[in-house]
């Protein structure tokens, strides 16, 4: 009996109660604008109930085992991910023009999501393996090793997961201690290059100048989203939409229900990755705002946990996981609202989609599970 | 101990430090959105919520309307018809049942439509329009378009749909048009083309439709309209006019199709006809056939299990898609090779006793005849096997490879017209990559004995069959086969021809030319297919074949034994008049049995409607270019 109660106080105190504050009030407003988005409590509302409690279960789990496990299965992890990636590549099935899914006969897999989670660990685990002895060349093998997948997903090809493995992996390296003198000059760079773009537009953007390297689609696609305006009719047409649905929205938004631009069907994907238009274009910029401060709170807390926790691996990885949450947020609402290309990427706990939250529950889970070993602060 | 603690608060400082900027770094991200939503919200306002709300732009697609498809005398054999469709804004007519009473009265609304249209209410949204009838006749359009004000939320809209006039005519060169699939849309949103589909329900699904997309579809145009927020339209802003798609104008004649077609009634086959001075495809039959007018508003289950599960396949396009064994078809290539590569003497003559031994084995005659001692002439026109198995052995795969590659047997011929296989020309380096022991790797010089009679590891497509037929006939001058021969822009009227340009020349001697034309020739007046071309106004030449389809090891094949689908291919390749080569032909029966008997009958009856077209009833006008031909030439003083 005792014994039976000290398993159930300890599965009880498993959570790191702020961040489950935080990601419950997250999933509370993403069912509310979900019943908005989806016109009504259809079944695409109680799909995402559905997935919403199997994310929590998988969160509870993942927060419970022994913090050794979590170390001990980056190895493995991350080749299975692989070796999955490898299948799909030659044995994959084909939806939509993607080959992204593995058919196991009983299960069908998606190991790119999968690598969300296993890239960072391996990377952390690496780091964490030649700590004190860390040389150049523990650096380049960890650049390989993020290479790999993010390649391979690229060809299936999905971008959108692509990046996320990417930023992922790269955050590892940058908390491993990847020199400033390195960042600091690819940043520059990359500022540069995107400015000229913006500033030069109208010139390259004329239909008779040839990109180099590029295709005359990948041409079309920036410039689209350059200048929304000039293909009206295609992905121009998604992004402009979803533009006056934020803009109409004002400071106070329409109100819950009243969005015009998402309910007269002008949104495109209104349920999965447009959701955040018809969130602003209802609750206007003090939403938004308030929507991104929640955000920023939770992934405050992911990086607390990281500068607290126990081992290097699990400083590396709570990093990681928090950035890989900013990166999600910042590319699907700068997607939304004209700032970015469009790419597939989710808006975490509000885009309906039973995949993308199992990752991010799996995600918040070892966040958690890190924030309960943790060195006290001192 | 020491030493791996300072290590320890080293890294915690470090990773202090980065988080700290990483969290600087969010928050300064988390800005830069916010300010973007400040841009939007706050400083782009009114202009915005003025689009959202008062005076909304709808940016309505103008589709293009598709081009048409002509055969070389200008009949019609893909072309827009006109199509009355209702279609029904669930938000803005009401209750569902009373006005499908109320517009039952005025259109017919069969029980199965009503279902139809209650099912796909269910899973629409509330703006989306819903199709309610197609196929309205004008009276019924009129009938509605008169009351239409006392349906709110219901159109009448007309569309144009594809039809293909000739049915099962053409159909594998056609193709047909289908909805767009989420495969299809996949493959639009690569190539960054949804936009240009906006407005189009339909897309090439097979055969020139397909291939020839592009061309086909033209470019969508648009109107913005300014709307109000219920959704009506107060004025056009702007409005770019859609590029309709261009014309094709075939080199195909449906007239010689009809002809070859019917030739195949009840039977399973493939005939291609190519001009071989141009290129063009005058014929391309694929048997049996289907009826692509099934496809285009989506097939019906029943439709669609009957053709695909039939064991005729009509669906695949055999001339193209099917590789077969040619049997001795291949024979006068051999030959020219032979010739040309110095091998063999034309007049030399080999001892046929009616079989072929070579380390104990023996390679015996189709029938078990023996022909005596044969020339290269009289091994032509006979089809003697024996003769050709020797040529095999002394010619070598590679030679023969090399050689027949230039015909373009097994290569894709680069036809305009999409679904083409390479089948296989044998060789020693394919063997190696085709094969995985290296028991398999090996050439044994066995195989080079059948491989000279069209048999062993050749599989080509009739295309190719027929292709190296013309390029025979045109003294080695390859034109790459093709379909379309002018390509129109119905706005301007302007005409782009698509004439081939020769790809290669190959060198050939004109005497070694001389020797396989005259016994192709003799096949037709003395040799295995004489009874077929008795009596011809102009002068062929041709070879028969029977390719075997099943090995009996030795066993005499008699074809009563066999089951059906194993039983032998009948083959046949001519062209005509032997000095001016104005088409040429080639023909497959499948398990026909004899290509003189089943197969050169054929090819005789679609070179007779090319080149001695009977006479028609009352119309004088005489309908191909070879009759228009004797025709000034009779009229000539």
């Amino acid at each position: 009996m005792r014994r039976v109660l000290q398993w159930a106080m300890r599965a009880l105190t498993a959570f790191d109660w702020p961040l489950l504050t935080l990601l419950v009030l997250l999933a509370g407003l993403g069912m509310t604008v979900m019943h908005s988005a989806a016109g009504g409590t259809d079944w695409r509302f109680a799909e995402q109930l559905r997935n919403f409690t199997l994310a929590f279960a998988a969160l509870w789990a993942v927060a419970l085992i022994p913090p050794a496990w979590m170390r001990n299965l980056a190895l493995p992890a991350y080749l299975g991910g692989v070796v999955l990636l490898l299948g799909v590549e030659f044995l994959g099935e084909t939806t939509k023009g993607a080959t992204r899914w593995l058919n196991l006969g009983v299960v069908r897999l998606q190991p790119s999501e999968f690598m969300k989670i296993a890239v960072p660990m391996m990377l952390a685990w690496l780091f964490h393996q030649r700590q004190g002895r860390l040389r150049v060349l523990d650096f380049l093998a960890a650049v390989l090793l993020l290479l790999i997948p993010f390649l391979l997903i690229v060809k299936q090809p999905d971008l959108g997961t692509a990046l996320l493995v990417f930023a992922a992996g790269f955050c590892v390296l940058y908390f491993g201690g990847l020199s400033f003198r390195l960042l600091a000059p690819a940043a520059l760079l990359a500022a540069l290059g995107i400015g000229s773009l913006i500033y030069f537009e109208p010139q390259i953007c004329q239909s008779n100048v040839d990109w180099p390297l590029l295709h005359d689609y990948q041409k079309h696609r920036v410039c689209t989203l350059l200048d929304p305006a000039s293909d009206p009719l295609g992905k121009g047409f998604h992004t402009i939409q979803a533009m006056i649905a934020v803009g109409s929205g004002g400071i106070y938004g329409k109100g819950y229900l009243a969005g015009t631009q998402s309910h007269l069907d002008f949104v495109p994907e209104r349920t999965t990755d447009f959701i955040f238009a018809v969130f602003a274009e209802e609750f206007g910029l003090y939403g938004g705002v308030m929507l991104l401060a929640l955000y920023a709170l939770i992934i405050l807390r992911g990086l607390a946990i990281a500068m607290y926790a126990q081992t290097l691996y699990e400083r590396l990885l709570a990093g990681a996981l928090s950035m890989m949450f900013f990166v999600y947020v910042f590319v699907n609402v700068g997607m939304v609202t004209g700032m970015l290309p469009v790419v597939g990427v989710p808006l975490p706990l509000m885009s309906y989609g039973g995949t993308a939250l199992l990752t991010l529950g799996v995600a918040s889970g070892m966040l958690m599970n890190i924030s309960r070993h943790r060195v006290a602060p001192s | 101990v020491f030493e791996f603690k300072q290590t320890k608060r080293r890294q915690q400082r470090r990773i202090a430090l980065r988080a700290s900027i990483a969290g600087v770094f969010v928050l300064a991200a988390f800005g830069l959105l916010g300010w973007r939503l400040w841009q939007l919200q706050v400083q782009r306002y009114e202009g915005l919520a003025a689009r959202a709300e008062h005076n909304r732009i709808a940016v309505v697609p103008i589709a293009p309307r598709r081009g048409e498809i002509f055969d070389r005398m200008g009949n019609a054999l893909a072309r827009n018809e006109r199509d009355y469709t209702l279609t029904v804004v669930p938000a803005q007519a009401g209750d569902p049942q009373a006005l499908l009473d109320a517009l039952g009265e005025l259109v017919d609304l069969s029980p199965a439509a009503r279902r139809r249209f209650g099912r796909n209410l269910e899973q629409s949204g509330r703006y989306t329009p819903v199709l309610l009838r197609n196929n309205l006749s004008e009276l019924e359009a009129a009938r509605f378009a008169v009351q239409s004000w006392r349906f709110p939320g219901v159109e009448l809209n007309a569309r144009w749909v594809r039809r293909y006039p000739y049915g099962e005519s053409a159909a594998h060169v056609l193709g047909y048009v289908g909805r767009i699939s989420e495969q299809d849309m996949d493959a639009l949103e690569a190539r960054d083309e949804t936009g240009n589909y906006r407005g189009t329900p339909v897309i090439g699904k097979q055969g020139l439709e397909k291939t020839w997309e592009a061309a086909l579809h033209g470019r969508t145009g648009l109107t913005e309209v300014e709307v109000t927020a219920s959704g009506r339209p107060v004025r056009t802003l702007r409005r770019i006019e859609p590029e309709p798609g261009k014309n094709l104008t075939l080199s195909l004649d449906i007239a010689l199709q009809q002809v070859a077609e019917a030739q195949f009634a009840g039977k399973r086959g493939a005939l291609v006809a190519i001009a071989p001075r141009t290129g063009e495809v005058l014929a391309l039959v694929s048997a049996p056939s289907f009826d692509p007018n099934l496809f285009i508003d989506g097939i019906d289950v029943d439709n669609w299990k009957l053709l695909n599960d039939s064991p005729d396949h009509p669906l695949i396009n055999r001339p193209l898609a099917s590789a077969y064994p040619i049997g001795s078809t291949y024979k006068p290539f051999v030959a020219l090779a032979a010739l040309e590569l110095g091998k063999r003497d034309p007049a030399q003559r080999i001892a046929d006793p009616g079989y072929f031994e070579l380390a104990n084995q023996r390679f015996r005659n189709a029938g078990g005849v023996a022909y005596g001692p044969t020339d290269m002439h009289r091994a032509i026109v006979m089809s003697s096997d024996t003769y050709f198995y020797s040529l095999g052995v002394e010619l070598g795969v590679d030679a023969l490879h090399d050689f027949s590659q230039q015909f373009g047997f097994g290569q894709i011929t680069g036809i305009d017209l999409e679904g083409e296989r390479r089948g296989v020309l044998p060789s020693t380096a394919w063997k190696r990559q085709a094969y995985k022991t290296p028991q398999q790797q090996r050439w044994y010089a066995g195989e080079s004995v059948s491989v000279a009679v069209g048999q062993g590891y050749n599989a080509f497509t009739l295309l190719q069959l027929a292709q190296a037929t013309a390029v025979l006939a045109n003294g080695g001058t390859y034109l790459p086969p093709h379909l379309v021969r002018e390509i129109e822009d119905p706005r301007s009227g302007q005409v782009q021809s698509a004439a081939a340009q020769p790809a290669h020349v190959i060198a050939l001697q004109p005497r070694n030319l001389q020797v396989i034309r005259e016994a192709m020739a003799d096949v037709l007046v003395k040799g295995t297919a004489r009874r077929a071309f008795e009596d011809a106004p102009y002068q062929a030449a041709g070879k028969t074949g029977t390719a075997q389809v099943y090995s009996l090891r030795g066993a005499r094949y008699r074809a009563q034994d066999v089951d059906e689908r194993l039983r032998d291919h009948a083959l046949f390749i001519a062209y005509a008049p032997v000095d001016d080569p104005q088409i040429a032909v080639a023909v497959l029966v499948e398990n026909a049995g004899w290509g003189a008997q089943q197969a050169a009958p054929i090819a005789r009856t679609v070179l007779d409607a090319w080149l001695a077209p009977a006479p028609p009833a009352d119309d004088a006008t005489p309908t191909t270019p070879a009759a228009l031909a004797q025709a000034s030439a009779q009229t000539a003083p």
